[in-house]
């Protein structure tokens, strides 16, 4: 799901225009799986999927692929609807420098909500 | 054309409160039984406003909202520009009382949702002689924290949009996106700190396990009503504070998260409506 961020947040023009301030490179982490989400002045403008050495990255949000299969679901049920949530009933987890991300809260919780209805049953 | 006004009420009153004058904005509609609501941590009482406009409530009620020191339209007090606010049990005890004497309310149902939802059960032990009944939303003795509030006051990030960002993981996915929105309409508007404030009570000076056993809900009532999404007071967290009140009813709310009367008052009716018809018949019979 992760690879199509690109187009469903650089398609939302008030998405983008949130996150304006915003150039950083984030990990977002599928089980084993990495994606490396690089963001320029709110587009996403790419996601390097896979492992790569020496790529370095603000913050990270990880958790299971079962945990995002039912954090995409168009109603998702209690614990897995919010990432801190998740965090909470210990399915995800959040490190790193977290200054960018509460700093642009809003915009990285819609663009990590933004593959919600399309995932798929949980 | 003249547009029609709402039946919502509000006036301002100066309190002695922890030694200063707090200048306090409450509002109020409806005539009956006192129905004092506290608003959420950070928020202000126009959480409370549907309530006041649900001609069910307001029949047999007199619902009263007032903002809390530093809070919406309540100001601090003189000399805040020096000092961090730190709501304590105690500052939020006497408040309360405050309110009550200042407007002269014999017996209210004092409702309360998350902070305040903790301090009803402080108030239902302590003061069970001052009011008909408690009812607390989003309530529980004690719970795990889920973030450093450190982050919600600091030069780098904006606090009101964080506050907001954080806690509105804590609406239902199902509440309707405009009553969503104004609900978190209250965390952009918050005050520098104040949030942060109002958690050094919600986290350091509230943990009531234990000594909610206490609570003879012979006296006073206990009710209490939790939305299944809250993740920050959990249906757990009050399901267990209400097993160790003996008397206290406990509900868990489908479809609300941490807001129910601001996030989805159509929802919300369902469960509060029955609680209140039955203080009612409580009070009518006494």
């Amino acid at each position: 799901m992760f690879e199509r961020l690109p187009d469903l947040v650089n398609g939302d023009t008030a998405l983008v225009h949130r996150g304006r301030y915003l150039s950083v490179e984030m990990l977002l982490q599928s089980g084993d799986a990495p994606y490396r989400v690089v963001i320029r002045d709110g587009r996403i403008e790419r996601v390097e999927v896979g492992a790569a050495l020496m790529r370095p990255w603000r913050f990270a949000i990880r958790a299971e692929e079962s945990a995002w299969r039912a954090f995409w679901q168009p109603v998702p049920r209690p614990g897995y609807h919010d990432i801190f949530a998740m965090c909470k009933l210990g399915v995800a987890s959040v490190e790193g420098d977290l200054q960018p991300l509460l700093a642009n809260l809003r915009y990285i919780k819609e663009v990590l909500a933004a593959p919600r209805g399309l995932a798929g049953e949980a | 054309m003249a547009a029609a006004l709402e039946p919502i009420v509000g006036r301002y009153m100066t309190l002695p409160i922890g030694g200063r004058d707090n200048r306090i904005y409450f509002e109020e509609a409806g005539s009956g039984i006192p129905l004092l609501c506290l608003h959420t941590a950070g928020a202000d009482g126009r959480q409370f406003r549907h309530l006041m406009c649900d001609p069910a409530v307001t029949e047999h009620f007199r619902v009263i909202a007032f903002d809390m020191p530093w809070h919406g339209k309540s100001l601090p007090p003189a000399g805040y520009h020096d000092e961090d606010y730190a709501l304590t049990t105690a500052l939020y005890a006497e408040t309360i009382l405050a309110v009550c004497d200042g407007l002269d309310l014999a017996a209210p149902v004092l409702m309360g949702c998350s902070m305040g939802g903790r301090i009803v059960l402080h108030m239902a032990l302590h003061h069970a002689e001052r009011f008909s009944a408690v009812i607390g939303l989003e309530a529980s003795d004690h719970q795990q924290p889920w973030y450093d509030t450190n982050w919600l006051h600091r030069p780098d990030v904006h606090g009101g949009e964080v506050c907001a960002a954080l806690v509105s993981g804590l609406v239902a996915p199902q509440s309707p996106d405009e009553f969503r929105w104004e609900t978190l309409w209250g965390y952009l508007q918050s005050g520098p700190g104040v949030f942060k404030g109002d958690l050094y009570f919600y986290r350091a000076d509230s943990d009531y396990r234990g000594s909610v056993a206490d609570i003879d809900t012979a006296r006073c009532p206990v009710y209490l009503l939790t939305g299944e999404y809250d993740f920050s007071c959990t249906p757990e967290d009050t399901l267990r504070t209400g097993a160790a009140i003996p008397g206290a009813e406990t509900e868990i709310m489908q479809a609300l998260g941490h807001f129910p009367m601001s996030e989805d008052p159509a929802q919300f009716r369902g469960y509060i409506l029955p609680i209140l018809e039955r203080i009612r018949t409580a009070s009518a019979t006494r």
